[in-house]
């Protein structure tokens, strides 16, 4: 294999580019948070609650302070005043009561919430030091299911009378009139389970606190390092300036890691309550009981149509598990399962009410496609059945109901309350494209022939689906342009890597744009030093809005650029051309770039826009399913999507893979189980069952770019979360299908073998 | 205590703890820092090291266990400079994402193919299924297996 060679302009974007990251990756090279230590630094362990609800009476630690090597613990009582609380990134207005203490003080909510920290001069120390401190809670009857949490009999926060902080409510036309006119409605429950993201490198933390400067440095930033040093200087009661955020390597994100948890707080604290670097690094255990947890949510809703199979309405009513605490983008999920659950689909009217209910369970947050996930199961579910209501074909339906170009821009339910993003609208798309093109490659024509058939002992059924995948979260991103010493321009970026690719991605666009190899781009990003002001990498915006940063940079380098070697020259600006790294005129003379090194380049560019991006496509699924045993198998699944415009098709092509079979666990396996006392039953990975290499072989993706995005001058769309979205309604549909003679109704989730087994079995004694 | 092993074809001697696991020894007390740890609980995979031919879970192998032993880390399979043929097919396949599990793949796909350089797609997949990568859905990483074969099959034709 060639290395990257020397390109012409607009060569690089678009092209199937091997990553500039793997090199430090692929020979152990690649720097994590745990893999960095100072000398001095102490190690913490946090003390969890063990139980779900209660009040604590009492934590004496004097046998741990007593053990060699352990230097202090840390608990409500060492902070002064009141304990803070973690900022929201979407507030609302009725959420401030429910926002998450940086350790418990009174009351424990959930099992696993931080009580004390320990310091030690080790991590097994500290750990030590945790098995000796004597906590004792009072506890209270735990709030775990929905119903008890809505009947707010028993209130997780006193002060406020309920357990549900707040009610959005999607709407769209007259959902009220569309029913009444209905020929035909549809109407079911559905609920998916509670998991989590579960990046493969779990949390951690290094703080660093410099007293002579009075600045504090926390390297592990992953994701949203401006919004966390906001967060951080606030509740330190610090200047912004004096927070550094530092990115190093992060082993995986998907809406999880990078959150601001209790833990970066208290870490931070002890760092500088005791002058010495503190480091902590989570446990697996730790992990599933403390990081966001996500997808809890049930439904309750409808659909009408005309008797030709023309969705006329939706309404109905979700209500979401948001755990203990609203984190700070607790709700995203809740507010967005009522948004986009009319996904592609044309839907005239819409009324829907989201719940959000807190609960004894770990606090929420967001997991790749949050409520878009939920939303698609639902509707896709209400979609075969109606399809089956109405006596029309499942293909013909959605080809009856999937938006056309000829309708965008299409908007969305409205939400309210407000978090910032009420109103929006599909950009651009044909949503017949990729779903004819999924129809194709699937082979469905022959397909369809095996349609609840038995065959070998096992039940054969197919299903299609379609989604929609919101991105280029706004407001703004920030880059910075520098010429460096050795001719290398250096790149700084306000977004962050999260594992996607991002230093491949930006070089690829900043090489285009300045016409000049790939190589010559250093990309420095993640990072608070390197700009006054960055978003990070969220909501599948790091392409969109920072690439289009790099794009305004760029403008600015090569102006600069123009302007130093007009002066070399002695002509004026307009007399200069500059194309592939060098400044000519007319009449021959030039000026590389190296050349004007002494004259400094340094520029800024940004990118402002609040209107998202919206990819689409469809997915298509053939199972088998053994009533014997429930398993079933994923025999083809195909998934074809439009992202506007194709930045790299190697890193695309595994980010829509990655996605689907992270949605395959999300179907089958991974489940974050509780008792009725609120114990989380999931403690390793023996436990929670993520997808494993021999079990989903055949996975196939597509992605087109035929409609560019309007919103960006890439044209370039949010791709990291489209892969996840439609793969419960459509696996689902697949096992309805092949169940199909069973009459079962595959509307809860997860589809474990003993699930599938039990459906198949409770429709057996029923007939 | 004091123990004496080799490690990517150097002798080294650490002194460790009796719970130190050899995962912890590598990283902590010699500064080996591409073994990962994932989940110390023996399923993840990412601590995956070859000591003594054999892919062993660094995790769930304490140092002591090592005494004597040929331990080869990630950073022993890599070259001076550049890539392995198997490093390349990783790149090539976009085998990669968050970099975190890769580690461990690379060290469990070496002592296999040593092994076994005819291996089957089939038992490629059986074997692999003991490291988890949630980045790249595995497919890329069985096709880079595939395409590495090659160069097994020829360095133990060389022999």
């Amino acid at each position: 294999m060639k290395p990257a060679s020397h390109h012409t302009q607009n060569s690089y974007v678009g092209g199937h580019i091997e990553r500039v990251e793997d090199y430090r990756f692929l020979r152990g090279e690649g720097q994590y948070l745990d893999d960095v230590s100072r000398p001095g630094q102490w190690q913490a362990a946090f003390l969890r609650s063990p139980v779900a609800h209660g009040r604590i009476v009492k934590i004496d630690a004097s046998a741990a302070l007593a053990l060699p090597g352990v230097h202090a613990v840390v608990t409500a009582n060492d902070i002064e005043g009141e304990i803070p609380t973690i900022p929201f990134r979407r507030p609302n207005p009725t959420i401030g009561p429910y926002a998450q203490p940086i350790i418990a003080r009174d009351k424990v909510r959930y099992y696993g919430e931080p009580v004390a920290m320990v310091l030690a001069d080790s991590a097994e120390l500290a750990e030590d030091a945790l098995g000796v401190i004597v906590l004792d809670i009072d506890t209270l009857p735990p709030v775990i299911a929905r119903e008890a949490a809505m009947s707010d009999k028993v209130l997780l926060f006193d002060e406020v009378k309920t357990n549900v902080p707040t009610v959005f409510n999607a709407d769209k036309g007259d959902a009220e009139a569309a029913f009444a006119a209905a020929d035909y409605t549809i109407r079911d429950q559905f609920y998916t389970q509670r998991q989590t993201a579960l990046p493969m490198e779990t949390r951690g933390l290094l703080a660093e606190w410099d007293a002579k400067l009075g600045k504090l440095s926390v390297s592990g930033a992953a994701k949203l390092p401006f919004f966390n040093r906001k967060a951080m200087a606030k509740m330190m009661k610090l200047p912004e300036e004096a927070v550094d955020y530092i990115e190093l390597d992060v082993g995986g994100g998907f809406g999880a890691r990078g959150e601001f948890y209790p833990e970066d707080y208290l870490v931070a604290f002890g760092a500088r309550k005791f002058g010495r670097p503190v480091k902590w690094i989570e446990d697996r255990r730790e992990h599933l009981m403390a990081i966001g947890h996500s997808r809890e949510c049930s439904s309750d809703v409808e659909l009408a149509f005309s008797k030709d199979g023309v969705i006329l309405g939706m309404r109905g009513s979700l209500y979401v598990n948001v755990g203990a605490y609203v984190r700070p983008n607790g709700m995203t999920p809740v507010r967005n399962a009522a948004q986009f659950m009319s996904g592609p689909y044309r839907v005239p009217a819409i009324h829907l009410d989201a719940y959000a209910f807190v609960s004894n369970k770990t606090p929420a947050g967001t997991y790749r496609g949050p409520g878009r996930y939920e939303g698609c199961f639902f509707i896709e579910r209400l979609m075969d059945q109606a399809a089956a209501g109405l006596g029309i074909d499942r293909l013909e339906i959605r080809r009856r109901n999937l938006i056309t170009h000829a309708e965008m821009p299409y908007p969305l339910a409205t939400v309210l309350p407000s978090d910032g993003r009420a109103e929006t609208q599909c950009d651009s798309g044909h949503h017949l494209e990729p779903f004819e093109l999924v129809v194709k490659d699937s082979n469905w024509a022959e397909k369809a022939a095996l349609q609840g058939k038995l065959i070998d002992g096992r039940y054969h059924g197919i299903a299609i689906g379609s989604f929609i995948e919101g991105g280029a979260s706004g407001p703004q991103e920030n880059v910075r342009m520098e010429l460096h010493a050795d001719g290398k321009v250096g790149l700084y970026a306000g977004s962050s890597a999260i594992g996607q690719g991002l230093e491949t991605i930006l070089s690829q666009i900043a090489a285009d744009a300045l016409e000049l190899p790939m190589e010559r781009i250093e990309v420095f990003h993640g990072s608070t030093t390197y700009l006054k002001e960055g978003w990070g990498s969220f909501g599948s915006r790091a392409t969109v809005m920072g690439g289009s940063a790099v794009l305004d940079a760029a403008k600015k380098f090569l102006a600069a650029f123009k302007i130093h070697a007009a002066a070399r020259l002695g002509v004026t600006i307009e007399e200069v051309t500059v194309s592939e790294g060098v400044a000519r005129t007319a009449d021959g003379r030039s000026v590389p770039l190296a050349e004007v090194v002494k004259d400094g380049i340094n520029v800024d560019g940004s990118f402002k826009n609040q209107t998202p991006t919206y990819t689409y496509g469809t997915s298509f699924a053939h199972v088998a399913v053994d009533a014997g045993t429930g398993h079933v198998e994923v025999i083809d699944y195909v998934v074809a999507d439009d992202v506007g415009r194709i930045i790299n098709s190697m890193t695309l092509h595994g980010q829509v893979m990655g996605a689907a079979v992270q949605g395959f666990g999300s179907v089958f396996s991974e489940e974050l189980v509780y008792s009725d006392e609120g114990q989380l039953m999931v403690g390793s990975l023996a436990d929670y069952l993520v997808p494993l290499a021999s079990d989903y072989p055949v996975v196939r993706c597509h992605s087109l770019e035929s409609y560019p995005s309007p919103t960006n001058p890439l044209g370039a769309k949010g791709a990291g979360e489209g892969g996840i979205i439609p793969v419960g309604g459509v696996v689902a549909n697949a096992v309805a299908n092949a169940l199909s003679s069973f009459g079962v109704k595959p509307n809860v989730l997860p589809l474990s073998p003993s699930r599938v087994w039990e459906m198949i079995e409770d429709a057996r004694a029923k007939a | 205590m004091k123990i004496e092993l080799e490690v990517n074809g150097a002798a080294v001697s650490a002194e460790v703890t009796p719970r130190m696991t050899l995962a912890d020894c590598l990283r902590h007390e010699l500064h080996l820092t591409g073994t990962h740890v994932g989940c110390e609980h023996g399923v993840c995979g990412a601590c995956t090291v070859i000591v003594n031919g054999d892919a062993v879970r660094g995790c769930l192998m304490l140092a002591v266990q090592a005494q004597g032993a040929k331990v080869t880390t990630v950073e022993g399979l890599s070259l001076e400079e550049g890539l392995t043929p198997l490093q390349q097919a990783f790149k090539h396949h976009h085998a990669l994402q968050c970099g975190f599990c890769t580690p461990g793949m690379l060290t469990t796909l070496h002592a296999l193919l040593t092994d076994e350089p005819e291996a089957s797609e089939e038992r490629i997949r059986d074997v692999i299924s003991g490291n988890i990568c949630r980045c790249t859905g595995y497919v890329p990483i069985i096709e880079a297996a595939m395409d590495a074969r090659a160069s097994y099959q020829q360095s133990r034709g060389d022999k």
